[in-house]
């Protein structure tokens, strides 16, 4: 498959999996949006999350993975760890975190294709510090704030 | 019979350490960190487990020598074996089998959070067990009580932010630099706490949550536009800066204070690197004489990522016969239990 109908698929895929913007007004909120993601997923799918500080990157991968039969209490932030692994009934979830990733080189090094190209599900939060490594068949989402406590999730095109 | 000397090596994430404790007193501790600090608010971390590999044999020749010891001397090899990064622990891992087993010594698998808890080892005061610690740093956040014969029982952890996270991710809300715990420590000093009343969330047991409080100083700050946030700061920047740690730091010692009236335990140690913070260390101090518990605090080298710990949680593993098998893989999500 070539590398653009690669991506037009992950489009299609991603239309698929998040057909319609969604707004939440609480974290149980956002967490029932990645539960009724949850089902729609497959072991190998490379899930992106753009969004800025509290925008509900986490609370979302929270409510995809304990609907994946994850205890929802292991689900926290991996900013500091870089990558948490949970077992799902599907197989390893692998909760990658790259904020603190400078130089998408890093996470090369890190031995990121065993996780992007491996057996397992990713979610890969600040995805654009690592963009050129995100493959082709990834997932994108945007979380926004949409003024007080509500948030919008929606599908998000790749970035040109 | 000899004092037992362990070698500890860590490798869990950013930083290669190695350490020697002979009859549980710290001999040498040598840590080679790839932390570059930045100007964008974040590490730079040189996270390749090939620096790792790079680091890890001059690190243990230097931990050896500093000790005056040799490879001979050595009774036994303690290694992190998780939680972590897979590709780092495994560098620290694979090498402490193969020196354990090249010299014909035991190995004894660490957990990393194993170290912190017994961090308060390795120097001053030391706690009678039981005890309860608050391990606070830039990944975790749990409350546990430590008991005799290694067993260690979780009382409650963050759900979603590690407090030092709060920190860093706050500072950067605020302009600040990075590390986010020192510069936010150092500004509230000057700040007023009662400034503003961030939410503290308290959750049922002993479980910890900085995701909100963190979106509640964003939310304060993008009431205003770019000038007026502009003005915000530079006004009152200290000031929120103390309020923030202050709903922190009340979150913190409430879970403590409420552990130790609930399990009737008198010593509380607090270790990882936010223990280092002054307002956290004060409102504990004062928690401890009004309720009458004994607070143990590591020195701060003590309580950033370290060898030391890993050595010394290694003597005491050594000491109660756990040994761990040459077949002992990396677990990087490793529970504590």
């Amino acid at each position: 498959m070539t590398l653009q109908r690669e991506e037009d698929a992950a489009r299609d895929r991603t239309s698929a999996v998040f057909s319609r913007p969604r707004e939440t007004a609480s974290e149980a909120e956002t967490q029932a949006v990645g539960a009724e993601l949850a089902p729609r997923l497959s072991p190998g799918d490379v899930v992106a999350l753009y969004g800025d500080l509290g925008a509900g990157k986490t609370q979302l991968v929270k409510g995809i993975c304990a609907a994946l039969g994850v205890d929802p209490t292991l689900v926290s932030s991996p900013t500091f760890t870089i990558v948490q692994e949970y077992t799902g009934r599907t197989g390893p979830l692998y909760h990658i975190d790259a904020y603190r990733i400078a130089d998408p080189a890093e996470f090369f090094e890190l031995g990121y294709e065993e996780y992007f190209y491996g057996e397992g599900l990713c979610f890969v939060e600040w995805p654009e510090r690592v963009e050129a490594l995100l493959p082709p068949h990834t997932l994108r989402l945007r979380l926004t704030h949409a003024g007080g406590d509500r948030r919008r999730i929606e599908p998000m095109a790749p970035p040109r | 019979m000899e004092p037992p000397v362990i070698l500890g090596i860590e490798s869990s994430c950013d930083d290669t350490a190695a350490a020697v404790v002979a009859g549980g007193a710290l001999r040498s501790n040598v840590v080679a960190s790839q932390r570059v600090h930045a100007g964008f608010g974040g590490v730079v971390p040189e996270l390749a487990s090939r620096a790792h590999q790079r680091l890890i044999v001059p690190v243990v020749e230097e931990a050896l020598a500093e000790a005056g010891c040799t490879r001979a001397d050595l009774t036994a090899v303690a290694v992190t074996y998780g939680p972590g990064l897979a590709g780092s622990l495994l560098v620290g891992l694979s090498f402490a089998k193969a020196f354990a087993f090249g010299l014909g010594r035991p190995l004894i698998g660490v957990n990393h959070l194993e170290g912190h808890l017994y961090s308060v080892f390795i120097e001053g005061p030391r706690p009678p067990r039981p005890y309860l610690c608050l391990v606070v740093s830039g990944g975790h956040t749990q409350l546990m009580l430590v008991e005799d014969g290694l067993r260690h029982t979780l009382l409650g952890k963050t759900r979603d932010d590690a407090a030092g996270e709060a920190f860093d991710k706050v500072a950067k809300l605020l302009g600040l630099g990075y590390p986010g715990g020192p510069v936010i420590d150092r500004l509230a000093q000057t700040g007023d706490p009662a400034f503003r009343a961030f939410p503290r969330t308290r959750l049922d047991g002993y479980d910890f949550s900085f995701s909100g409080l963190k979106t509640s100083v964003l939310y304060y700050l993008n009431r205003f536009d770019e000038a007026g946030r502009a003005a915000l700061l530079e006004r009152h920047r200290a000031d929120i800066a103390a309020a923030f740690q202050q709903a922190v730091v009340d979150v913190l010692v409430e879970a403590v204070r409420r552990a130790v009236a609930d399990t009737g335990v008198r010593h509380v140690a607090i270790t990882g690197g936010v223990s280092a913070n002054s307002g956290l260390r004060a409102a504990a101090e004062a928690a401890a004489a009004q309720d009458g518990f004994t607070l143990y605090v590591p020195p701060l080298a003590y309580c950033m990522d370290n060898a030391a710990m890993i050595a010394v949680a290694g003597h005491i593993k050594w000491e109660a016969g756990r040994t761990s098998p040459l077949t002992l893989t990396a677990e990087p999500a490793l529970a504590l239990s």
